[in-house]
């Protein structure tokens, strides 16, 4: 890779051992997927939660934390996506003591290194939203998606360490998503039957990622009839880094790099089209249908809700109790949840008997031992992210609107 | 003589070991119970099955940016696949390999190497030159 003089002189440690540890990993990283050089990042956005770091990660960011100011304080702004824990509401989901204080060391930890502690996966609502053309070094597989796709900025998903390696040489290296010939589409699906909610939005985008299954994949969805707005584009990127892990999609006319279908395949005709009908929604939910099931755990979650989700969501649950061995659980970013403070959203929600919790997104969150420590096993949702995630820690995941989910939770069984 | 399989260069040391393989693909998030070292999500095809000291041969990676995290951390527990060779890896588990130093290589020339390698092949993966080894089978 071509290094300038101030990467070569990270290399030889002149800006301390973090900043040399972390242009050490980009270029092995940069090596691999046959990078040019490096190019400047504006942000960096790291997923580091407690469950996945583990003790040694944790004890890792300590050490980079224990360095003098000037060799450990990142250069760009560099954000965080959700936590293992929220401090306010871990008790009432039976997150134990330990791992409250596990977390509490990564969080002093970042903040030594100039970390600002968003703890979300929606900043692209909430923080700084992305520039099309803008270079970024984003965590969280949703961000990325929504980053390229919906805004036209550039990212690669980086995960937690090259993320924060980013954020301490203020750069990445320059592949995958930061080149052209990687943002073309290269698949084509047309819609014949319109998304309806979220939960069909984030189903259309599991149908898209099941298809394409590939990182280097980038698909082009057609047929859409009117432009949906960001929370919808949310939970169907969500779903297709989800299920395909994919970075990158173009809907003509709606996403900024493609005005024409022409376009989206880079000026190329487009490949005939594989059609996605009301059909393929039906078998999409019925993978995750439990009609009758009583239902231990209703989430509504991966990713962080708007607050106009949250609005949504407490309209539905107006006079309405949620049955009393069913736990629901909304998460947000902390700034939403102040809102919703403030808005008298959480105390409605909170009065049917929910628990609205800030800064973390359930997944990240210990959801194993959540299961174990609460007795639960049927999970509901209207993520399709979170029901392609979540079986693995031993849930038996379904999939329903929002409606569907705040009518069964206050029946006790899947309606 | 031994089957040589040329890849691209890849992430890591030199490593030998036994494959476990699958049409599937990989998730350390998604797909393992970290703890015991086993394969849980029920729909992978290698669900139950212990990854521990096995050099994985698998599809791509999936969507889950813990993994890279999370490669560090099995390694130090000492409860790790030695290896793991894609088809083609995404961004984070190559991120992560390169965090836990692990060895890690994709993009073979003869095809995917799923369907080139066998549940209990011998093999020796040498990154630096883009090679794998299967030692107990010959061409």
């Amino acid at each position: 890779m071509r290094m300038t003089d101030e990467e070569e002189a990270m290399l030889a440690g002149a800006a301390g051992p973090a900043r040399q540890w972390a242009i050490k990993h980009q270029l092995a990283v940069g090596k691999f997927f046959d990078a040019a050089d490096f190019v400047s990042v504006a942000q960096a956005h790291i997923m580091a939660d407690t469950e996945s770091l583990g003790e040694s990660g944790v004890a890792w960011l300590e050490s980079l934390a224990a360095l003098p100011q000037k060799d450990r304080r990142v250069r760009i702004p560099t954000i965080t996506d959700p936590r293992g824990l929220d401090m306010d509401s871990y008790k009432r989901l039976r997150q134990s003591d330990a791992m409250a204080t596990l977390e509490a060391r990564p969080v002093t930890a970042f903040e030594a290194l100039g970390v600002l502690m968003t703890n979300t996966c929606i900043n692209y609502q909430t923080v700084l939203p992305p520039v099309r053309g803008e270079h970024l070094a984003m965590g969280d597989t949703g961000v990325v998606i929504y980053s390229n796709g919906v805004q036209g900025a550039r990212s690669n998903f980086e995960g937690g360490p090259s993320a924060l390696a980013a954020g301490l040489t203020g750069r990445t290296p320059r592949y995958g998503f930061h080149l052209d010939q990687h943002r073309i589409g290269t698949r084509h699906f047309h819609v014949t039957h319109q998304p309806r909610d979220l939960a069909d939005w984030g189903a259309l985008g599991g149908i898209v990622g099941r298809a394409t299954n590939s990182y280097w994949g980038v698909p082009v969805v057609t047929g859409i009839d009117s432009a949906p707005n960001s929370d919808a584009l949310k939970h169907f990127g969500a779903a297709l880094a989800s299920f395909g892990s994919v970075a990158m999609f173009h809907m003509p006319g709606i996403t900024p790099e493609a005005a024409t279908l022409t376009e989206a395949f880079g000026g190329k005709p487009a490949p005939a089209a594989e059609t996605i009908g009301a059909e393929a929604y039906e078998a999409f939910f019925a993978n995750f249908a439990a009609k009758g099931d009583k239902v231990d755990v209703v989430v509504f979650a991966a990713p962080q809700l708007s607050i106009i989700e949250m609005e949504q969501l407490a309209g539905l649950l107006d006079g309405r109790q949620i049955d009393k061995a069913t736990t629901l659980i909304v998460a947000t970013s902390p700034e939403n949840k102040f809102a919703a403070d403030r808005m008298g959203l959480t105390a409605r929600i909170e009065g049917a008997g929910g628990v609205v919790a800030a800064g973390i997104c359930f997944y990240q969150s210990y959801a194993r031992e959540m299961a174990e420590a609460n007795g639960w096993q049927r999970l509901l949702t209207n993520s399709a992210k979170l029901v392609n995630i979540i079986a693995g820690y031993g849930y038996k995941p379904s999939l329903a609107s929002m409606e569907r989910c705040v009518e069964s939770a206050c029946q006790g069984r899947i309606v | 003589m031994p089957i040589v399989l040329k890849c691209h260069a890849g992430l890591g040391s030199k490593v030998t070991g036994t494959a476990l393989v699958a049409d599937d693909n990989f998730s350390a998030r998604y797909d393992l119970d970290r703890l015991k070292g086993m394969f849980s999500r029920p729909q992978h095809k290698l669900y139950g099955q212990s990854y521990a000291d096995k050099i994985l041969v698998l599809v791509t990676a999936k969507g889950g940016v813990a993994s890279a995290w999370m490669l560090r951390e099995m390694t130090e527990r000492k409860l790790a696949p030695k290896a793991i060779i894609f088809d083609r890896t995404n961004t984070i588990l190559a991120q992560g390999a390169a965090f836990a130093d692990m060895t890690m290589v994709d993009r073979f020339e003869a095809g995917r190497p799923s369907d080139l390698i066998r549940t209990g092949d011998e093999l020796l993966i040498d990154p630096e030159n883009g090679e794998v080894t299967i030692l107990n089978r010959d061409a």
